[in-house]
């Protein structure tokens, strides 16, 4: 059923200056690390995968899921979760209402919120639905917006460097923490870093940008 | 609520006017009945505000013409209006039916072609009307023929605080005394503004030796030289001793009135021989102002309504124009308590009780009675005021 | 490329702020050129001019306006940067920037009338210190009100124009990277006033060159505070074109259709002037950044402090008059205070007031709701490109006097001549680009990455728009709605001409009435028109408080 992500001979360019160019597979249930030094372009890949390239930058080559190319499709049929640095919670949102926003339409009211109370509970935040994101901890966070992109039951995970602002003890916590969910869901995961560690902890093929 | 009313009536296609009859009153009346009246009208007078108000109230009742305000803060504002509809085509249902309108405003729209009519003298309360004794049926001079109907006399007084300046100057030579000997205490508004031509008028029909020569246009540049020069010797000596020594103005009467509240100047003219009064009692002015007139007498005219010649309801305006001419609506404006405006009527057409009426109003601590204000001078032909007031810019408004 | 939803809205935004204009335009060519529209008799173009250049005064009121539209734009720039630079980025600040915009509400005639009335001879200031220590018991015989120079108008120009500026000038603070630059010269030794000056300034001034040739160009055509304040011997220019659209000698309409253009030419002369000014302060800014002198900002602080202050009293103490005058009873000079109290005003208007301002309201609003759409939509279409940022200025450059008429005449041939439906379209013109000059840096300012990854949920750009940019930007459109009603509120020569009198509104009854001269009646309907503009501040400020009272992530930053 899980798809792999491929990328073939993506290419970024600035104008018509191809700045950073990559082909890369990324397995189902498998984390495929992206390394490299800051303005090497990876966020300009997960840019171009997610379909939310900034003006001025274009992309060529294929961007696929199994077989389907997803360049045409526009950013929100694509269906590619990503998390970021920061937890970027919805500040207006309850806990709750973070979590069902990317809960496919469908299902009567109870039905989401049984969902919803679930998914908190798989990371140890039963009860915690009705709270106001700013006031949980940096951990608490980082596990909301986990489980949210995961509720949205994307196609494929990508990493944009998730861990840079957490401390060190809760750095590997969270880090087993996505990792495990993502192998344990099957999806391909695209993880973009500069922190060796990481990698290593990701277990799969690291691909190294100049 | 009004605001629906207006978009209601926005949304609504203009209907078309029936080309009134005003000689066929009955149509008038039954075609009126209904109609809404846009009276554009000075709204800078509570006062005045309030009697159109009353004047929409006693309309709706015996009339079935409601009747809306629009309040302006200058008459050319409605002829603006009408010029730009006639420039779009709108040559029916246009925005203005009805406009209080004077003197050089109603001389350019009726030359222009601008004013429906002539309806005034098919008015039925127009047979009450003194139209030998006021000058209702000339306005500056022009003949109305008809394209405007008069509601109101105004006569030149002048407003003096007793309590700075107990007697009463009687002629321009004495104004000027006063002023020399009490600099900065008079002023007069900012010629164009209406009041303040009529000051220069006022001033040079006092002055001039030649009052035929005013009732019709200068004869030559020569002619108007001569007849003028007085009054430029006079402003020349009066300037210096002027309110600001004459570098700033007043920009109208109202803002005249508010300098003597302030005690800033001392004497002030005045087209209305009832203002002081009702001024004092809004609180206006100090109750120590009274009125006077000078020796030789004062310039009077006539107030008037005229209708745009594509107003949307031409029927209505008229039966507003007529009930301005009742001797209940002409009372009313000459009580000092509500206007103070001077009646247009003639005493000896009016039936006895009518008369007794206006025989018994009070007219209040500042006002002259018609015996005191005396007969009123002619107005001089428009072509001087022209002149005067653009010579006037020139010499004492465009900077030293 | 397909023409989306939001694309639509940009392009009809495009349309409405730049048809108007134009259309505007070629009407007042067409008057000074040809004839006066709807006249019989016409005045040969070659005598238009000649009648314009040979009007007594015309020369004085030329350079009249000129001088006082630059000096006021000049002060006005002057005292934000200031006030800026002394000020901003101190706790103090924060809490001061938001009472701001209630003062950017308050309409220029109510602003002026008040001013008028503290700095007359007459007035409050004279009153204060009278008799008792300048032995006048009576005003004294000084040229204060409409001096020769204006710099009575000029004051009442900088006290509205002043937290126009300052308020843009925070809108512009992220994108020029403030907080950055001045972490970086802080460190270098710089005090923070002179460190401001150098570092941030010249990308604030980028940011805010638009809304300071706005202000120029509104300095030089300003009407209210001409009339209230200005010198009359002769008057601005603007004050003289509309006397001679005002005469009853009709051909003089061509006169003032020309000096439609004579203004236009004035404001671009000026704006080319001001352009000239730029380079040669940049290049002096440059020297003086080449020289590395440091100083302490302590002076510049308290200056600030001061200017501030100075001009917040002035528009508080000018409405707390009007405020005073509409329940006084008798109020002789000298007297500081009114000696009797009287309801009469309030007693005699009360209904007709609330009638009028509730109309106004609603008017407003409409007209709000209209723009608000039309800006969300355009600003969802992506930045906009150079010369579209410049459109939105121009209903807010040209002025109205230039394009009004013009305007007027196209509305009519087009139908729309009287009620509310061409006076809101009218108001549309001037309140938009408020709207978008208040909404687009919040709305730029947005985490980009929210989008990213609300794309990622599958949520479609509507949802996105409906159900994360809309309420995470509620704050920022309120305060956009309050400005856009203080805008449309204040709005009088284009209420009275797309109107034809008949929509009625709070500024065209305050400004027939102040014709009267009645200080009560002016102040009662002064004070309700600020009011009228400052209750959608008041609301915007608490909205956010109450929707997202439990969401404390709403209220920082």
């Amino acid at each position: 059923m899980a798809e792999p992500l491929i990328l073939k001979t993506l290419t970024i360019s600035a104008g018509v200056a191809p700045f950073v160019s990559v082909s890369l597979t990324a397995a189902p249930g498998e984390i495929t690390t992206l390394m490299g030094p800051s303005g090497s372009g990876k966020s300009s890949i997960l840019a171009a995968i997610t379909g939310t390239l900034p003006d001025g930058l274009s992309a060529t080559g294929d961007i696929l899921l199994g077989t389907q190319n997803l360049s045409a499709l526009p950013a929100w049929k694509r269906r590619i979760g990503i998390l970021f640095q920061d937890d970027l919670l919805f500040p207006h949102l309850s806990v709750g209402g973070n979590l069902a926003l990317g809960l496919a339409p469908g299902g009567t009211r109870s039905e989401r919120r049984g969902r919803v109370e679930q998914a908190l509970a798989e990371v140890g935040l039963e009860g915690f639905a009705a709270r106001d994101p700013a006031t949980l901890s940096g951990g608490q966070k980082a596990r909301v917006a986990l489980m949210r992109v995961l509720l949205s039951e994307p196609r494929a995970l990508l990493l944009d460097e998730p861990f840079g602002s957490l401390d060190a003890e809760l750095r590997s916590q969270i880090r087993s923490l996505v990792f495990n969910h993502a192998k344990a869901r099957g999806l391909p995961t695209l993880l973009v870093t500069h922190d060796p560690q990481d990698a290593e902890a990701a277990g799969g093929p690291v691909i190294s940008l100049r | 609520m009004r605001l629906a009313f207006t978009l209601a009536a926005a949304l609504a296609a203009p209907q078309a006017s029936l080309a009134a009859n005003p000689a066929d009153w009955l149509s008038v009346l039954s075609e009126a009945r209904g109609q809404t009246v846009y009276w554009n009208a000075w709204g800078g007078s509570d006062a005045t505000n309030a009697f159109i108000g009353w004047v929409g109230d006693r309309v709706e009742a015996d009339y079935g013409v409601s009747l809306v305000h629009v309040k302006l803060s200058d008459t050319a504002d409605a002829v603006s209006r009408v010029l730009a509809e006639r420039a779009a085509g709108i040559d029916e249902g246009g925005a203005i039916d009805l406009i209080w309108i004077n003197g050089a405003n109603f001389a350019a729209m009726k030359s222009e072609g601008l004013l429906f009519g002539p309806f005034a003298e098919n008015l039925p309360n127009w047979a009450f009307v003194d139209g030998e004794g006021k000058t209702v049926t000339t306005d500056f001079t022009v003949p109305t023929e008809g394209y405007e109907s008069p509601w109101a006399m105004a006569q030149v007084v002048f407003m003096r605080d007793t309590a700075d300046l107990p007697d009463a100057p009687g002629s321009a030579a004495e104004i000027l005394d006063w002023a020399t000997a009490h600099p900065g205490r008079f002023t007069y508004p900012q010629p164009p503004d209406f009041l303040g031509t009529t000051f220069l008028k006022q001033i040079l029909v006092d002055l001039t030796n030649d009052a035929l020569a005013l009732a019709a246009a200068p004869e030559s540049d020569a002619a108007y030289e001569a007849v003028t020069a007085p009054l430029w010797a006079y402003l020349d000596a009066l300037t210096p001793h002027l309110w600001r020594s004459g570098r700033a103005y007043p920009a109208t009467g109202p803002a005249q009135v508010q300098l003597i509240y302030d005690n800033e100047i001392d004497l002030a003219i005045s087209f209305s021989p009832g203002e002081a009064t009702a001024a004092i009692s809004n609180g206006l002015l100090p109750d120590t102002v009274r009125t006077s007139v000078l020796a030789k007498g004062t310039i009077g005219n006539a107030s008037f309504v005229a209708i745009p010649y594509n107003a949307n309801a031409a029927a209505g305006a008229m039966v507003v124009a007529d009930f301005l001419l009742s001797s209940e609506a002409q009372l009313r404006a000459q009580d000092p308590a509500i206007l103070g405006y001077g009646t247009v009527l003639d005493m000896a057409k009016l039936p006895d009780a009518d008369r007794a009426a206006f025989d018994a109003l009070d007219l209040g601590i500042a006002s002259l009675s018609p015996a005191e204000l005396g007969t009123a001078q002619p107005e001089p032909h428009p072509d001087w005021m022209t002149r005067i007031a653009a010579d006037w810019q020139r010499r004492y408004g465009a900077g030293l | 490329m397909t023409l989306s939803p939001s694309r639509l809205f940009f392009w009809l935004t495009v349309l409405l702020l730049g048809g108007p204009v134009l259309a505007g335009l070629i009407g007042v060519v067409a008057g000074a050129l040809d004839h006066v529209p709807g006249l019989q008799t016409a005045m040969p173009a070659g005598d238009v001019w000649g009648a314009v250049w040979s009007w007594p005064g015309i020369g004085r009121s030329v350079t009249l306006s000129f001088w006082t539209g630059l000096l006021a734009a000049l002060i006005s720039l002057a005292s934000a940067t200031i006030i800026m630079a002394g000020w901003s980025g101190t706790r103090s600040f924060t809490r001061a920037r938001q009472w701001l915009a209630p003062f950017l509400a308050v309409p220029h005639a109510a602003a002026a009338f008040g001013i008028a009335f503290l700095i007359a001879p007459s007035g409050w200031i004279a009153r204060a210190i009278s008799p008792w220590l300048t032995g006048w018991d009576r005003p004294p015989d000084l040229l204060i009100l409409g001096d020769p120079l204006g710099l009575a108008m000029v004051l009442g120009l900088v006290v509205k124009e002043l937290p126009f500026l300052l308020l843009m000038m925070i809108a512009a603070l992220p994108q020029a990277k403030a907080a950055p630059s001045m972490a970086v010269v802080t460190a270098l030794g710089y005090g923070c006033a002179r460190g401001w000056l150098l570092a941030v300034f010249p990308a604030v001034y980028r940011q805010i060159r638009l809304p300071v040739y706005a202000v120029l160009a509104y300095s030089m055509s300003a009407v209210d505070a001409a009339l209230i304040l200005g010198p009359t011997t002769p008057p601005p220019i603007a004050i003289v074109i509309l006397r001679w659209a005002a005469d009853p000698d009709l051909s003089l309409r061509a006169l003032a259709s020309a000096g439609a253009l004579v203004q236009l030419g004035l404001v671009l002369v000026a704006l080319v002037l001001w352009r000239l000014g730029e380079i040669a302060v940049a290049q002096l800014g440059h020297s003086l950044a080449e020289s590395g002198q440091r100083g302490s900002g302590r002076a510049a602080e308290i200056a600030a402090a001061k200017l501030a202050a100075t001009s917040g009293i002035f528009l508080i103490a000018g409405l707390s008059a009007l405020a005073l005058w509409s329940v006084a009873g008798a109020w002789p000079f000298p007297a500081f205070l009114p000696e009797t109290s009287s309801s009469r005003v309030w007693a005699s208007h009360g209904a007709r007031l609330v009638e009028t301002g509730a109309a106004t309201l609603f008017l407003a609003f409409a007209v709000v709701a209209v723009s608000l759409s039309l800006a969300l939509g355009s600003l969802e279409a992506g930045p906009s490109r150079r010369f579209l940022t410049a459109l939105i200025y121009l209903p807010l450059i040209v002025p109205q006097v230039t394009f009004l008429p013009g305007l007027q005449a196209a509305l009519l041939t087009i139908g729309l001549g009287s009620g509310a439906l061409p006076v809101g379209l009218m108001h549309l013109v001037f309140v938009l680009p408020y709207l978008l000059l208040v909404l687009a840096d919040p709305f730029n300012a947005l985490d980009p990455r929210y989008r990213t990854i609300a794309a990622g949920l599958g949520l479609s750009p509507a949802r996105q728009f409906l159900r994360l940019r809309l309420p995470l930007l509620l704050a920022p459109i309120a305060g956009a709605v309050a400005v856009g009603m203080a805008v449309s509120i204040g709005q009088y020569l284009p209420t009275l001409l797309a109107g034809g009198g008949r929509v009625p509104t709070l500024t065209t009854e305050a400004l027939a009435l102040a014709t009267g001269g009645d200080r009560r009646v002016i102040g009662a309907y002064g004070l309700a028109q600020a009011m009228a503009a400052l209750a959608p501040f008041a609301l915007a400020l608490a909205l956010p408080r109450i929707v997202w009272r439990n969401r404390r992530g709403m209220f920082h930053g």
